[in-house]
C-alpha cells in the first residue's frame, strides 16, 4: 500500500460525490472551522507551515503564492481553480472533480476566504463530460445550502463560483493562457512580469491553483500544518495523485504518499507491466517530463542501462544511474534529470518502438502550439517534420543532431513553457535511446516494428 | 437564438459587473449546440449582446478546435491518439474506424451520419483506448465493442 490517504480516503459510490454524503464524511467542516475561528492570514499561514506545493506541473509552494495578495487592501481579487487537466497521461483532476466535487469547492471557499476574493472561478476542460456534469450538480447544491453567495455560515464572507468550460486548447491549461480564456478571448499566454498575483484576471491579483492542489486544503485546514507534515517527506510533504496509465495492469489514480518508491507501486500496487513483459521506459508526470529507463527506476534490479546494448553510444548528458531506488519526491526525481510533473505516470514495456512514441508527441505539441512565439510555432513543426521523415523510413544522419539543437533552440526563448516542454520530452527520449533512431535512420524500419500496442490480457 | 437570452442573463447574475466577455465562450457553446455549428449571423449576434468586437469572437471560434463553423455528420466519433491510447490500441481502433467508415478522420460520411475525428489526449488514459461519440465517453474500447457501438449509432 502506498501510505495514507488524505483526498481518496473514502469508499467510491454511486452517491458519494453529492452534498449529503460530503458532509456526512466530516465536508465544510474545515470551512466553518476557517470562517468563524480563523482570520484570513491566519488560514494563509497554516498552508505556507503545512509545505503544501502546486499540483499543476511545477510544485510551486502555494503559501509563497498566497502571500502576494494582500486579503485586505481593498483591491479586487480572484480565484481561479485550473482543471483544465491537459497534459497527455494526467487524469487525476478528473477523479477529484467526478468523485470529490464538493472538496474542491470546500477548498475554494477556504482559499476565497484567506486572499479576500468575492469572484471565483473553475476552468474545466472543454471535452469533460462527467466531470463537468458532477461539477456543476455540485456547484448548485452548494448554493441551494447556503455555501455559495452572500454570508456563508452568517460569518459575514460571499464568495460566488462561475464554472468556464473551455473549448479544446491544451495551452490553456497555462495559467496566463487560461485566464486570457476566462476573459472571453483566443488562449494566448502573457508574458511576466507582472505576476498573476499582481494583475491576473481582468488585471486584477489573481490565484490560479491546481485541482488536486487546492483539494489538500480542507484536511490541513481541519488537522492543522503539522499533522499534514506527518505524511510524506520533508522537503515533499503531503500525497500525490498518480493517474498511471500505458502498458501496466492496473491503470489508474492512485493516491501515493511521497517517499515511496516508484519501482515497488508499478509492480506492487500497479500489479505490473502488462502480459508480464520487462519494463522498458516510465514517463514519470504526463508528457512533458523526461522519459526514465527501467535501471533508473530500480538500479538494483537491472544490470542493462536504457535499451542500447551498446552504451558507448549513449551521450555524456545521459546521467549517471544512481544507485538509490526512485522514491516519489520532487529531489529524487530532480536527481535523476526528471520531474513529478503533473504526476501522469505512462509505464512502457520492452519491445515498444521510442521513435514512435517521440512521433505521437511531438504532432501534438506541434497541433497544440498557439503560434504566438516564433521559436514555437517553427520549432514544433519542424521536430515534428523530422520525426514523421525517420519514421517513414527517408531519416538523414544528421537528425539527430537537429533534433537536439531545435530543443535547445526552444528552451527560455518563449513566453510560456510549451516549447521548452516538447524540448525536454525530445532530449529525454533521445537521451535514453539514441540508438533507436540512429537503427531506424540507417536501416529505414524500426527496431521494434513500430510497434505502440500492447494490449494484454484485459 | 435569441431564446438562449434568459439562460444567459442568469448567467451574468454570478458574475462580477463587466465581465460580459466572459461569456464568449458559454455562448458559444450553447449556440452550437442548439445549431451544431456557430453561423455567420450568431456571431453578429452575439458580438451585439455582449458587446465584443465581432473579431474577437471569430478568433476563438478559429483558435479552439471544439467549435464548428459548418455542420457535421449526425454522430461525431472521436478518437484519442495521444500516448496512452497509442499504447493501448488507438491505432488499431482507427484502423477499424477508416475500415468500417470508408472515411479518414477529419471527413463526413456521404450519407451524413459519421464525421470522425482525432484528437488529443482526453484525460481517459487510465481506460484506453476512448472513442468520444456526441460528448460521451466510451472508454477501455476494443474492436468488438466498437462494432456493437456503431450498429447503435443511426
Ligand atoms: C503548456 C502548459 C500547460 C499547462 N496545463 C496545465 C493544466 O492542464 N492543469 C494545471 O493545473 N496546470 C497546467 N499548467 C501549469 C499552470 O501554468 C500553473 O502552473 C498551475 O496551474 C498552477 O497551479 P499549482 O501551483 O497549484 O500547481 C500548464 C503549464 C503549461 C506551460
Ligand atoms: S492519451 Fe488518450 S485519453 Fe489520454
Amino acid at each position: 500500500m502506498s501510505g495514507g490517504k488524505l483526498i481518496t480516503g473514502f469508499a467510491v459510490t454511486a452517491t458519494s460525490h453529492t452534498l449529503g454524503e460530503y458532509r456526512a464524511r466530516g465536508g465544510y467542516q474545515a470551512l466553518e472551522r476557517a470562517l468563524l475561528g480563523m482570520k484570513p492570514e491566519e488560514v494563509t499561514g497554516e498552508i505556507t507551515a503545512s509545505g503544501l506545493q502546486g499540483r499543476g506541473g511545477a510544485a510551486f509552494p502555494v503559501g509563497r503564492k498566497w502571500s502576494v495578495i494582500r486579503p485586505d487592501d481593498g483591491e479586487t481579487h480572484y480565484l481561479c481553480a485550473n482543471a483544465d487537466e491537459g497534459e497527455p497521461g494526467t487524469f487525476k483532476d478528473r477523479w477529484v472533480l467526478e468523485n470529490a466535487p464538493h472538496l474542491l469547492l470546500e477548498a475554494m471557499l477556504i482559499a476565497s476566504y484567506a486572499l479576500g476574493v468575492r469572484h471565483s472561478f473553475v476552468y474545466i476542460r472543454g471535452e469533460f463530460d462527467l466531470a463537468y456534469r458532477r461539477l456543476a450538480g455540485a456547484v448548485e447544491e452548494a448554493y441551494g445550502a447556503g455555501l455559495f453567495g452572500k454570508d456563508i455560515f452568517g460569518s459575514g464572507f460571499s464568495c460566488d463560483v462561475f464554472v468556464v468550460r473551455g473549448a479544446g486548447s491544451y495551452v490553456c491549461g497555462e495559467a496566463s493562457a487560461l485566464i486570457t480564456s476566462i476573459e472571453g478571448k483566443k488562449g494566448y499566454p502573457r508574458n511576466r512580469p507582472p505576476r498573476l498575483t499582481v494583475r491576473g484576471l481582468y488585471q486584477k491579483p489573481t490565484v490560479i491553483n491546481n485541482v488536486e492542489t487546492l483539494a489538500n486544503i480542507p484536511w490541513i485546514i481541519a488537522h492543522g500544518a503539522q499533522a499534514y507534515r506527518t505524511f510524506g517527506t520533508t522537503k515533499s510533504p503531503g500525497t500525490r495523485l498518480v493517474s498511471v496509465s500505458g502498458h501496466v495492469t492496473r491503470p489508474g489514480v492512485y493516491e501515493v504518499e511521497h517517499g515511496y518508491p516508484v519501482g515497488r507501486f508499478i509492480h506492487e500496487d500497479c500489479g505490473g507491466v502488462l502480459g508480464g513483459r520487462a519494463l522498458k521506459a516510465v514517463i514519470p508526470g504526463g508528457i512533458s517530463t523526461k522519459v526514465l529507463t527501467a535501471s533508473e527506476i530500480e538500479p538494483h534490479r537491472l544490470g542493462h542501462f536504457g535499451d542500447c546494448e551498446d552504451r558507448r553510444v549513449l551521450p555524456q548528458s545521459a546521467g549517471i544511474p544512481h544507485l538509490e531506488p526512485l522514491v516519489f519526491e520532487g529531489e529524487s526525481l530532480q536527481a535523476a534529470g526528471s520531474s513529478l510533473g503533473s504526476g501522469g505516470m505512462i509505464v512502457i514495456a520492452e519491445g515498444t518502438c521510442m521513435v514512435r512514441v517521440l512521433q505521437v508527441m511531438l504532432r501534438f505539441y506541434h497541433h497544440e502550439s498557439c503560434g504566438q512565439c516564433t521559436p514555437c510555432r517553427e520549432g514544433m513543426g519542424w521536430l515534428h517534420r523530422i520525426v514523421d521523415r525517420i519514421v517513414s523510413g527517408r531519416g538523414r544522419p544528421e537528425d539527430v543532431d537537429r533534433l537536439y539543437e531545435i530543443s535547445r533552440a526552444n528552451d527560455g526563448t518563449t513566453i510560456c513553457g510549451l516549447g521548452d516542454a516538447a524540448g525536454y520530452a525530445t532530449v529525454g527520449i533521445l537521451d535514453k535511446f539514441r540508438c533507436e533512431f540512429e537503427y531506424f535512420i540507417a536501416h529505414g524500419r524500426s527496431r521494434y516494428d513500430g510497434c505502440l500496442e500492447c494490449l494484454g490480457s484485459s | 437564438m435569441k431564446h438562449l437570452i434568459p439562460e444567459c442573463e442568469a448567467l451574468k447574475a454570478r458574475l462580477p459587473q463587466g465581465f460580459e466577455s466572459t461569456l464568449v465562450l458559454p455562448c458559444l457553446r450553447r449556440v452550437q449546440e442548439e445549431r451544431g455549428y456557430v453561423a455567420d449571423g450568431d456571431i453578429d449576434a452575439l458580438a451585439q449582446y455582449l458587446g465584443v468586437p465581432r473579431v474577437q469572437i471569430e478568433e476563438v471560434l478559429s483558435f479552439y478546435t471544439q467549435f464548428r463553423r459548418q455542420p457535421i455528420g449526425r454522430w461525431h466519433l472521436q478518437a484519442c491518439h495521444n500516448v496512452s491510447c497509442s499504447l493501448r490500441g488507438a491505432g488499431s481502433l482507427l484502423d477499424r474506424l477508416r475500415e468500417r467508415l470508408g472515411i479518414e478522420p477529419g471527413q463526413t460520411t456521404p450519407d451524413g451520419r459519421f464525421t470522425l475525428s482525432t484528437v488529443e489526449c482526453l484525460g481517459s488514459c487510465g481506460t484506453a483506448p476512448v472513442l468520444v461519440v456526441n460528448e460521451v465517453y466510451h472508454e477501455s474500447m476494443t474492436p468488438e465493442k466498437l462494432d456493437a457501438l456503431l450498429e447503435g449509432l443511426e
